[in-house]
């Protein structure tokens, strides 16, 4: 802290847009390379890197589409750099099968959907929560999945820090999750020094090159990860493979990787999902909400504890892995749960599977591309009481 | 046989047969290629080449899509990655861009690089990335036992095409010059000497090098379109049907009618697109690699 000569160094402040800061949050988590294809609302990540990138010398390349974009990431990862692209609805959709090539062969990269009204082209200027179910299960198959939910600008930065250390991690692609309203807010925020911020370097493997095994996991560890170029020759498949890298027919070693590649992300549950709680010690009425609609929940619930009515929100930043538990103790605690979400019922559903019949469960949702009105929260937490 | 292979052998210490076991992985053969495919050959060509450079197994990447000619990765040992269906170019950018001094080559088929990858193979062209793009084209999917791809000739047989393959094929080399390529050239597994040449020449240009790889799939093309065995199919279509480009020069356009021509079809400079990339580091103030 004591930079500057001495003087006590004041926080940079900046006023910012949400994509801008999570172009930042990349810069801080040491991303150097940015590979996408232009889509609103998510155009000005790709914007902003194109300027900063190159300036650290790092790589910002506008594909021929949003596939190309997310291979690209994927093999500039395996060249050793920490990787992005960023998109919306369609090209998150056109992403999916790269996504699971990532998982399958535990590459580390991040990808930022923007979310906007969908099907389809939809209402690309308009908000949406709707991609949810498409984070966890838009690949196919049975696979990992991390999606961090941020709720403001400045959460977008430290948030897209936390994507790129939980990737690392673990070794498998994380999704950052928000909608248009925060990608295109502004708002002041603090940006950090750099030796404020926890950043997490891939490990690499220290074996001799010959007995290099980029999959070899004991008792659950995720295996160091070579860079190609150098010295480690090794091989990397979308086909199932053992160990070594190479593919293989044994069901058993197929049945134990697909396990594994889940189970790396479902066992460390605890560790990956972060909550924040809002008046939630003594309330008798719950909202499960996150983004954009955290933001009305929130100043529902202050508006609520105005009146005497005990309301509280849990807003989960990580959405994938889901905090069942978290959710479930609620459940536990409270008469109801309102699950406001601009989507027709996806949370909704997982929170009323973790709350197993403890106490109502209530969605909010909506579709017509405008934020839910603290209003609606305010009327439907009331009809509780 | 000591006496008569004594004078010989001082000749063969010149010739030393070439060693393959520096590049092929131990324990990952036999491959999956059906007797009588040309992929082998062709791989032979490919080790013979990188073997000319000088240049270390470190130093190279080979990157694949899907189908037959994809799994060749898998069996050499560099820094090798199998990736999507038609998306290697992609996998192979990225790469390259993250690892400037790796020499990328990406092995790939008439189906992965055209059809499904079709888009990626004319933007690689374009940026004119160093890369080589050796594109094994035998006419036909044979991953998936033989549907007809983008290179199929018309009126060809395959299971999609039961009455004849109406559909006009690519010209790779055409193709990839409208593109962008700065080296363009036409092989194929039956002139493996000459291949072995291209593809030294190929790795040695700065840019994107497209080299059309004529091929030869017996087991379903072969079969559905008449061929009685493996080398007459080669000789048919990869000897018969070819020209060198010297020996086409001279030739009136009839002459030429159902011929391919081969070698070294087109090379120009233009800037490559990491060393272009490279000066706009510097222009935005940064530290290149």
């Amino acid at each position: 802290m004591a930079k500057n000569g001495g003087r006590m160094a004041e926080k940079k402040k900046k006023f910012m847009q949400g994509n801008e800061a999570c172009s930042e949050g990349a810069i801080y988590a040491g991303c150097r390379f940015y590979a996408g294809y232009p889509i609103t609302p998510s155009t000005e990540i790709a914007e902003t890197l194109s300027v900063r990138l190159p300036k650290f010398g790092g790589v910002f390349m506008q594909m021929e589409d949003e596939i190309a974009s997310i291979c690209a990431i994927v093999g500039a990862s395996l060249g050793g750099a920490k990787s992005l692209t960023a998109t919306s609805g369609p090209g998150f959709s056109l992403m999916q099968e790269g996504i699971g090539f990532a998982c399958i062969t535990e590459v580390p990269c991040v990808i930022v959907n923007v979310m906007r009204s969908g099907p389809s082209t939809g209402f690309p200027t308009g908000p949406s929560q709707s991609d949810v179910m498409q984070a966890k299960w838009g690949t196919h198959g049975d696979h990992p999945a991390i999606a961090l939910t941020p709720a403001s600008v400045q959460e977008i930065m430290y948030e897209t820090i936390r994507a790129f250390n939980l990737s690392e991690l673990y070794r498998t692609p994380v999704i950052i999750l928000y909608d248009e309203i925060i990608g295109h807010m502004r708002e002041a925020i603090a940006l950090p020094e750099p030796d404020e911020i926890e950043v997490v370097e891939r490990k690499k493997p220290s074996c001799k090159p010959e007995e290099y095994k980029p999959y070899a996991s004991n008792n659950g560890d995720i295996a160091p990860l070579a860079v190609y170029g150098e010295g480690y020759r090794f091989h990397v498949t979308g086909l199932y493979h053992a160990e070594d890298g190479f593919p293989t027919n044994n069901t058993k070693l197929i049945g134990e990787a697909n396990e594994r590649i889940v189970n790396k992300v479902n066992k460390n549950i605890d560790k990956i999902c972060i909550n924040e709680e809002f008046y939630l010690d003594d309330a008798e009425i719950g909202v499960v909400a996150y983004g954009v609609s955290s933001k009305s929940a929130k100043f529902a619930v202050k508006e609520m504890r105005k009146k005497g009515i005990k309301a509280g929100l849990l807003r989960p930043k990580t959405i994938w892995p889901f905090p069942y538990k978290a959710v479930n103790k609620l459940a536990k605690q409270v008469k109801a749960i309102l699950v406001p979400e601009m989507n027709l019922g996806q949370v909704y559903y997982e929170v009323e599977r973790a709350s197993r019949g403890q106490c109502e469960v209530k969605g909010i949702f909506k579709v017509d591309t405008e934020a839910i009105h603290p209003k609606k929260i305010m009327e439907e937490i009331e009809k509780f009481t | 046989m000591e006496t008569a292979a004594t004078p010989k052998k001082t000749k063969k210490a010149k010739q030393t047969p070439f060693d393959y076991s520096k590049y092929i992985r131990g324990g990952k053969l036999p491959h999956i290629w059906c007797p009588g495919c040309g992929h082998g050959i062709v791989l032979k060509s490919l080790l013979r080449a990188i073997d000319t450079t000088g240049r270390s197994n470190n130093d190279f990447a080979l990157v694949s899509g899907i189908g037959c000619s994809s799994r060749t990765p898998g069996y050499v040992d560099f820094n090798t990655l199998h990736t999507l269906h038609g998306r290697a170019l992609a996998y192979a950018t990225g790469l390259k861009m993250a690892k400037p001094n790796l020499k990328v080559i990406v092995t790939t088929g008439d189906g992965d690089a055209l059809a499904i990858g079709g888009n990626h193979f004319i933007h690689t062209c374009r940026r004119n990335i160093d890369m080589v793009i050796m594109v094994y084209n035998n006419y036909i999917y044979g991953m998936t036992s033989g549907q007809f791809s983008p290179t199929t000739a018309q009126g060809m047989i395959a299971t999609t095409s039961r009455y004849g393959n109406i559909e006009s094929p690519f010209d790779v080399c055409k193709m990839a010059e409208a593109s962008g390529a700065t080296f363009v050239a036409r092989g194929t597994a039956y002139h493996y000497g000459e291949l072995e040449k291209i593809l030294y020449e190929a790795i040695m240009h700065k840019g994107t090098a497209v080299i059309d790889i004529i091929d030869s799939c017996p087991t379903y093309y072969g079969r559905f379109n008449k061929f009685k065995t493996p080398s007459e199919m080669m000789e048919k279509i990869e000897k018969e049907g070819t020209i060198p480009l010297k020996q086409a020069a001279g030739l009136p356009p009839e002459k030429l009618q159902g011929k391919l021509i081969r070698g070294i079809i087109y090379k120009k400079e233009r800037p490559e697109y990491t060393s272009e990339y490279a000066k706009l580091v510097e222009k935005a103030g940064g530290k290149s690699k």
